[in-house]
């Protein structure tokens, strides 16, 4: 069994929720928050839901979206709002900028829909992250699997979604390491192809638990 | 100032079952930096009250992480709570009638509070309006204050917020319930759920037998629907409302609608709107309407438990965290879109809210029309409090608080 060199290390994340000091009751002012609030707070709508409502899997991908169908009622901004993939991005500054681009054609299309006032108002929040090493680390694929069969849902959350924003790059730190640690690059692209849209953290993990499975009866 | 000592041990690991092995792993990890560093929690009351309700379960929690906590109650006399209640409805927005007495009366009482006991823990959490005034005691540059603040400021009286924001401002932070709750303030602010406890008697498991029993008791048929709503009686609460939105649902299916709160005994209001609610049910035999002793958590539970759809139709409210009881049992909740419910219920993924007492009606029957959904709601809530509302993820925020806090400094 392959032994990498630079050992995988575990760590956790804890998020505080900061609470901003914009608002939007219609979609012209959504379309304004989001030109003008922070990058943290573009990740927080986006990227942390996803964390913090992993147990949903149908409707439900980021909070404009969320928003702008519950309280906006209009149900074809939300389906593209919630179409955008956060894996389709490398930098908060593209995905704002499509996030900006959705709305605000909308807004132009539907001016009449763009000053209707919402049933509640939404706050940009920002997410504050903390993260702490949890003392563990693999050089094995069998400690790898070991180490996230382990983790807590945040744990999991920061290594394969929040990651890929951190790396620059379009994949996350179970797949990096993997190809780069381990030189597994197939099982990285698999791993890197589960879709986090559709199932929950708790089935995302089975299914790389899975993967590591098939690669371990291999060796 | 007297330091509540009382609390019995909380062995962390109880709750490995319920939440996993790794989140308590985590909570450790997010711990260790902190370990032996001082905390002082600061409120009004030992005992009744949401807040001390926390404190009791949170404090030996955080003893188990190795925290050096201590827990400290504010003393004060008949005049101080006086002011303070009046305070406390002015900030959600009663009218107040100003009177400089009162505001000389809070100030005297903190600082007497001051004089007895140094607050000089490296963390200083000072909980609600009544200790906020305590911050003027604090020396310069020695430690970390923040503002714990459980009510809703949403349209505060401006003569007392104005008041209580001197001092608030000169807080590190300040944490709210909602967004909506915060106010335009110059320090920075975060979002803080309340918690309920999974492990608590009012949301154990509970045997079969004691929820039969239960009905039994208050003549519940547990083979029928059971619609069910926890609060106290209150028009806020809006149990008349709930008794309309049943005899809607009632014209579609069989049903049973239980009312419950606390006795009304002691609460002039509260008689009053018990005669009204009784009134409403006007001897219908299927409503049943229950006044609990004030401290009945095992009855609650079992109701909730027992309950087919558990609604909370209320008029205004604070955070809510009946709605996180009923959702932490995988319970389907319909809901008032009000104060901090809209939180915990997430629209068709975690329950239904409504806005009317024909839309509760409506989601009520769309419920037991389609039990599948009901099921799927309720599995969902309980993921969302799991990760949201439990006191495991309060004490987490709190700990990543005083990360932020160190690493900031």
């Amino acid at each position: 069994m392959n032994t990498a060199e630079t050992p995988f290390e575990f760590v956790t994340v804890s998020y505080l929720t900061r609470i901003g000091n914009q608002s939007a009751g219609t979609l012209a002012e959504l379309l304004t928050g989001l030109e003008h609030c922070s990058d943290a707070s573009i990740f927080h709508h986006t990227f942390q839901t996803l964390g913090s409502h992993h147990f949903l899997t149908e409707g439900f991908s980021n909070d404009f979206a969320q928003w702008v169908l519950s309280d906006t009622n209009r149900n074809d901004l939300a389906e593209q709002l919630a179409a955008l993939d956060i894996r389709d991005y490398v930098s908060i500054a593209a995905l704002r900028s499509d996030l900006c681009r959705v709305v605000a054609d909308y807004c132009m299309t539907y001016p009449h829909f763009a000053s209707q006032s919402a049933l509640e108002r939404f706050y940009f929040c920002e997410s504050v992250e903390v993260t702490v090493p949890l003392g563990r680390n693999a050089r094995t694929l069998d400690e790898f699997r070991q180490g996230i069969a382990l983790l807590s849902h945040a744990g999991f959350y920061f290594h394969f979604i929040s990651s890929r924003l951190r790396l620059q790059l379009r994949t996350n730190d179970f797949s990096h390491w993997l190809a780069d640690g381990l030189g597994l690059r197939t099982l990285a692209e698999s791993v890197n192809n589960i879709d986090i849209y559709t199932n929950t953290l708790d089935s995302t993990r089975a299914k790389l638990l899975r993967l590591i499975d098939r690669e371990r009866r291999k060796a | 100032m007297s330091e509540v000592l009382a609390l019995g041990r909380i062995p962390l690991d109880d709750y490995a079952e319920l939440l996993g092995a790794g989140e308590i792993e985590e909570l450790r990890a997010l711990a260790a930096p902190l370990r032996g560093r001082s905390i002082q929690m600061v409120n009004s009351t030992a005992v009744g009250g949401g807040v001390a309700e926390i404190l009791t379960r949170l404090v030996p929690l955080a003893e188990e992480l190795d925290l050096n906590i201590k827990w400290e109650v504010m003393s004060g006399g008949e005049d101080f709570f006086e002011v303070t209640k009046a305070f406390h409805n002015a900030l959600h927005g009663a009218p107040y009638h100003t009177r400089q007495k009162d505001f000389d009366t809070f100030l005297a009482y903190n600082e007497k509070n001051r004089e007895r006991l140094p607050l000089d823990a490296e963390f200083v959490v000072i909980h609600d309006p009544q200790p906020a005034a305590l911050i003027e005691g604090r020396k310069p540059g020695t430690n970390h204050w923040v503002w714990r603040c459980h009510i809703d400021l949403s349209h505060p009286n401006r003569t007392v917020w104005d008041f209580l924001e001197q001092f608030v401002s000169k807080y590190d932070g300040a944490m709210f319930s909602s967004p909506e709750f915060s106010r335009q303030l110059p320090i920075p602010q975060y979002l803080f759920y309340p918690a309920i406890d999974p492990l608590s008697e009012k949301n154990c498991e509970l045997d079969q037998e004691f929820i039969a029993q239960v009905l039994a008791r208050y003549q519940i048929d547990p083979q029928r629907t059971i619609l069910t709503q926890i609060s106290r009686f209150d028009r806020l609460k809006d149990p008349v409302g709930v008794i309309r939105a049943y005899r809607i649902v009632k014209r579609y299916f069989d049903c049973q609608l239980v009312l419950a709160g606390g006795s009304a005994s002691d609460d002039p209001e509260g008689a009053i709107v018990l005669k009204e609610v009784l009134r409403e049910a006007d001897g219908d035999p299927d409503i049943k309407v229950l006044e609990l002793p004030a401290w009945a958590p095992l009855e609650v539970n079992a109701l909730q438990r027992a309950s087919t759809v558990v609604l909370q139709k209320s008029l205004r409210e604070g955070f809510g965290l009946t709605v996180s009881e009923a959702l932490w049992k995988k319970k389907p909740v319909v809901a008032s879109a009000v104060g901090g419910i809209p939180i915990q219920i997430i629209h068709k993924h975690t329950g239904l809210l409504s806005h009317s007492v024909e839309g509760t009606a409506y989601q009520i029957r769309f419920l037991l029309s389609h039990p599948e959904i009901a099921v799927k709601l309720g599995e969902h809530g309980h993921e969302h409090v799991k990760e949201n509302f439990l006191i495991t993820q309060k004490l987490k925020r709190y700990l990543t608080l005083f990360l932020t806090l160190v690493r900031g400094s």
